[in-house]
C-alpha cells in the first residue's frame, strides 16, 4: 500500500492562492486527517488529491508514481463524499460496481468484488435496492463500498458524517476505524470535527488559511501544540486563554489573580504572553473569591462551570466528584503549574520553558 | 364615453365583483350558514371548512366549464350532425367520420401528423440537451443560450414568414435573396429550387420551423434540469473513471429522464396542433396537409360544420392520451 507525499503544493484560483506550499508525507497505511475550520483549504488540499481539483504548482506523489498532471480515474484513489454522490438511477449493486465497469472489467469479477465490499459493510440484504431507499447511514456505507470495490491505493473522505445524526455517526466512526484496520489501505480524511479527528487518526495536519500549523499523532497535538491556533483547536471543551505578563519567577494573570511560578527564560521578563489552560486541568478552589461562576452545564459524570475573572476572560473548568459548584458562586482556581502552556501574544507561537 | 373610461369601469366592476363574491360568499358562510359558535360550533368549523374550497373555487370551475368543457361535448354533438338548408340540422350517426376516412386528404394530414410526430419532439429536444449541455460551463453560453431561446419569442406565422424568407426562390438570373437557394445555387445547384413544392421533402422544411421554435423552450427547461443534477455524482464518476460522453449518457441523462419526458411531451402535443406554420406557407397544399389546418378548411372554408367537428374530435382523441401523460410525469417531477 503506497503512501503519498506532496511537495511545496500551491493552489491557486486566478490570483487568489488558497494552498501556500505544502510539504506533506503520509506513510503506508497511514489514516490521516485534514482537520481545520470552514474555509482553511482540506477540503481543497483533499480533491488535490483525488484530482478534481488541479495542482497549480508542487509535486503529488502516490507511492512511487507522480500523479500530479494525472486523471482521476489513473491515480488509484476512491472517494467518499459527504453528500454520498450515489447514483440516483441505479441500484445499490450497480453503484458499487460501476467504477469496475467503466474500467471493463468482467462481470464475474465485478460481482464477485461487491459481494466482498457488501459483505464487510453487511449491505447484502440492500443491493437490488436504489439509494432512495435507503437511510443516510446505509447510502454512506454503499459509498464507502463503492471506494472498497475499486480497490483503491488511497481512500479519500470527504466529511463523509457531517450529513449523519449524532448516534449514527458515532456508530460510522468506529465502522470506518474498523474498516481501516481491516483493510489497510491508506487513508485520507477530511472533517472539522475534532472528535473525529482524534479517535481516528494515526497522524492529525491541522490546517488553517491554507497553511499546515501542526502534524502529528493525536496524542502529541493535545499534549504538544506548537501554537495557539492548534492548542484551541484540539481538545473538548476549548483550552482557556488568559493575557499574562512574564515577571519575576513566573507568570502574572490579571483574570485570575494569580502569578503563576514557570520555567521561562529571564530573557522573556515583562514579555507580554497567553496563558493556555485546558478545562481538565483546573480545578475549583472554594477558598478563593478572584472568579464568578456564570453558568454550569452538568453532564453527569462531568460538569463545566463557566467563569468569569478579573478582566472578564471567560474560563471554562471542568468538574468530577460529588462538590460541584453552582451559578454566582464565588470561586478561586487551583492548579498544577506545569500544566499551563504559555504563547507569544504577538506571534501566538508556543514559548516553551 | 371614452373608451378608457368604460375599460376603467369594466376593471372596477369586475375585479370588485371578484372581491365581493369572496368576501361576502366567505362571509355567508362563516356567520350564517355555519356560524362558529353555539352548541355546534366544533362541527360548524369543520363543514365550513369542507366547503370553503368548493365556494372558492367555483367562478373558476363555471368559467372553465363554460368555456372548455361545454364546446368539447358542442363539437362531439357537431361531429354527428349535418347541417341542411334553412339553419337545420340531420342526425346522421358516423357518417361524418366515414366520409372524412375516405378522404385522400385526410389520409394524407394523417400520416403527416405523425410524421411530425416522430421528428419534431425527438428533435427538439434532442438539440436542446445538445445546446443545453455544451453551453453549461461556457462562460458565453448564457449569450448563445439567450440567442436559441429568442425564436420562442416569435409568433408561429412570424417564423412562418422568416422561414418563407429562407426558402423563397427568384429566377436564377436575378440575386437570390432566399438562402437556401442561394448556398444551393453556391454550391452547385443547376437553377433555384421552390423547395415547398416539392412533395414529402417540404413537410421537412415546415418541421424545421417548429424545431427552430421549440428547441430553445427545450433547451431552458433541460438547462436547468441538468443544474440540477448533484455535481458530486459527476465527480464520483469522474472518480470512476467514467469520460465525459459515458458521465453524460450514463449519470446525467438518467437524472434527468423525467424532465425529458416532460418536455418530450410538452413539445409533442404543440406538434400535434400545428396549424398557423403550415396555414401560412403551405396552406397544406403539395401533400403537406397537417389534421388541424384539414379541420380548418372544413370548418371556416368549406363551411361543412359535422366534418370539421370530427377532424376536431380526432385531434383531441390524438392529444388526450399523451396530456394525461404529460400532466402525470410533471406532477412525477414536483415531488
Amino acid at each position: 500500500m503506497p503512501g503519498v507525499s506532496m511537495n511545496k503544493v500551491i493552489k491557486k484560483y486566478g490570483d487568489v492562492q488558497v494552498i501556500h506550499g505544502i510539504d506533506l508525507e503520509i506513510d503506508d497505511g497511514e489514516f490521516c486527517v485534514f482537520v481545520g475550520p470552514s474555509g482553511c483549504g482540506k477540503s481543497t488540499l483533499l480533491r488535490m488529491v483525488a484530482g478534481l481539483e488541479e495542482t497549480t504548482e508542487g509535486q503529488m506523489h502516490i507511492g512511487e508514481r507522480n500523479v500530479t498532471k494525472l486523471d482521476p480515474s489513473d491515480r488509484g484513489v476512491a472517494m467518499v463524499f459527504q453528500t454520498y454522490a450515489l447514483y440516483p438511477h441505479m441500484t445499490v449493486k450497480e453503484n458499487m460496481g460501476f467504477g469496475l465497469k467503466m474500467n471493463g472489467h468482467p462481470k464475474p469479477e465485478i460481482e464477485e468484488k461487491v459481494a466482498e465490499a457488501s459483505r464487510i459493510l453487511k449491505l447484502d440484504e440492500y443491493l437490488s435496492r436504489k439509494p432512495a431507499a435507503l437511510s443516510g447511514g446505509q447510502r454512506q456505507r454503499v459509498s464507502i463500498g463503492r471506494a472498497i470495490v475499486r480497490g483503491p491505493d488511497v481512500f479519500l473522505f470527504d466529511e463523509p458524517l457531517s450529513n449523519l445524526d449524532a448516534e449514527l455517526r458515532v456508530e460510522m466512526r468506529v465502522e470506518i476505524a474498523r474498516l481501516h484496520k481491516e483493510i489497510g489501505a491508506t487513508m485520507i480524511y477530511v472533517t472539522h470535527d475534532q472528535v473525529e479527528a482524534m479517535t481516528l487518526a494515526d497522524k492529525i495536519v491541522v490546517l488553517r488559511l491554507g497553511n499546515i500549523e501542526q502534524v502529528g499523532a493525536p496524542m502529541d497535538l493535545y499534549r504538544d501544540p506548537d501554537n495557539k491556533f492548534v492548542a484551541g483547536f484540539i481538545g473538548s471543551p476549548a483550552m482557556n486563554f488568559m493575557d499574562g505578563k512574564v515577571v519575576d519567577g513566573g507568570v502574572e494573570i490579571p483574570n485570575i489573580g494569580m502569578t503563576v511560578p514557570a520555567p521561562i527564560a529571564t530573557a522573556y521578563k515583562g514579555h507580554d504572553v497567553i496563558a493556555g489552560l485546558r478545562p481538565e486541568h483546573l480545578s475549583i478552589d472554594p477558598k478563593g473569591d478572584a472568579l464568578t461562576v456564570d453558568l454550569t452545564e452538568s453532564l453527569g459524570g462531568v460538569s463545566y462551570a463557566y467563569l468569569s475573572g478579573a478582566t472578564g476572560e471567560k474560563l471554562v473548568v471542568e468538574e468530577r466528584g460529588d462538590d460541584r459548584v453552582s451559578e454566582g458562586d464565588k470561586v478561586g482556581l487551583s492548579f498544577e503549574p506545569e500544566r499551563m502552556y504559555l504563547f507569544d501574544a504577538k506571534t501566538e507561537q508556543r514559548i516553551r520553558g | 364615453m371614452n373608451p378608457a373610461i368604460q375599460a376603467m369601469i369594466t376593471m372596477i366592476v369586475g375585479i370588485g365583483g371578484c372581491i365581493v363574491y369572496f368576501y361576502g360568499a366567505n362571509l355567508l358562510l362563516d356567520k350564517v350558514l355555519f356560524p362558529a359558535k353555539g352548541p355546534n360550533a366544533g362541527r360548524n368549523i369543520n363543514r365550513a371548512n369542507m366547503i370553503r374550497p368548493w365556494l372558492f373555487l367555483l367562478p373558476a370551475i363555471l368559467a372553465l366549464g363554460l368555456y372548455l368543457a361545454y364546446p368539447v361535448f358542442a363539437t362531439l354533438r357537431l361531429s354527428f350532425l349535418e347541417r341542411l338548408p334553412g339553419n337545420e340540422y340531420a342526425f346522421v350517426g358516423f357518417e361524418n367520420y366515414t366520409k372524412m376516412f375516405a378522404e385522400p386528404k385526410f389520409t394524407e394530414a394523417m400520416i403527416n401528423n405523425v410524421l411530425w410526430l416522430m421528428v419534431v419532439p425527438a428533435a427538439s429536444t434532442a438539440l436542446g440537451l445538445l445546446v443545453a449541455q455544451l453551453t453549461d460551463r461556457l462562460p458565453w453560453g448564457n449569450v448563445a443560450k439567450s440567442i436559441i431561446f429568442m425564436p420562442m419569442a416569435i409568433s408561429f406565422v412570424g417564423a412562418a414568414v422568416i422561414f418563407k424568407l429562407v426558402y423563397e426562390a427568384r429566377p436564377v438570373d436575378v440575386a437570390q435573396i432566399g438562402i437556401l437557394n442561394h448556398l444551393y445555387l453556391t454550391f452547385g445547384g443547376d437553377e433555384p429550387q421552390q423547395w415547398l413544392t416539392i412533395p414529402f421533402w417540404n413537410n421537412f422544411f415546415l418541421m424545421i420551423v417548429l424545431i427552430w421554435i421549440q428547441t430553445g423552450f427545450a433547451m431552458v427547461i433541460l438547462s436547468a434540469a441538468l443544474r440540477g443534477i448533484p455535481e458530486e455524482t459527476v465527480e464520483a464518476a469522474i472518480i470512476d473513471g467514467a469520460n465525459p460522453v459515458q458521465i453524460f449518457f450514463k449519470i446525467k441523462i438518467p437524472q434527468i429522464t423525467s424532465t425529458i419526458v416532460v418536455v418530450w411531451t410538452t413539445i409533442t402535443i404543440a406538434t400535434l396542433k400545428v396549424f398557423d406554420i403550415v396555414f401560412a406557407m403551405t396552406n397544406g397544399q403539395w401533400e403537406t396537409q397537417v389534421l388541424a389546418n384539414y379541420m380548418y378548411d372544413k370548418l371556416f372554408r368549406a363551411h361543412d360544420w359535422g366534418m370539421g367537428s370530427a377532424a376536431a374530435m380526432i385531434i383531441m382523441l390524438m392529444v388526450t392520451p399523451i396530456l394525461v401523460w404529460n400532466v402525470y410525469n410533471a406532477r412525477k417531477e414536483m415531488r
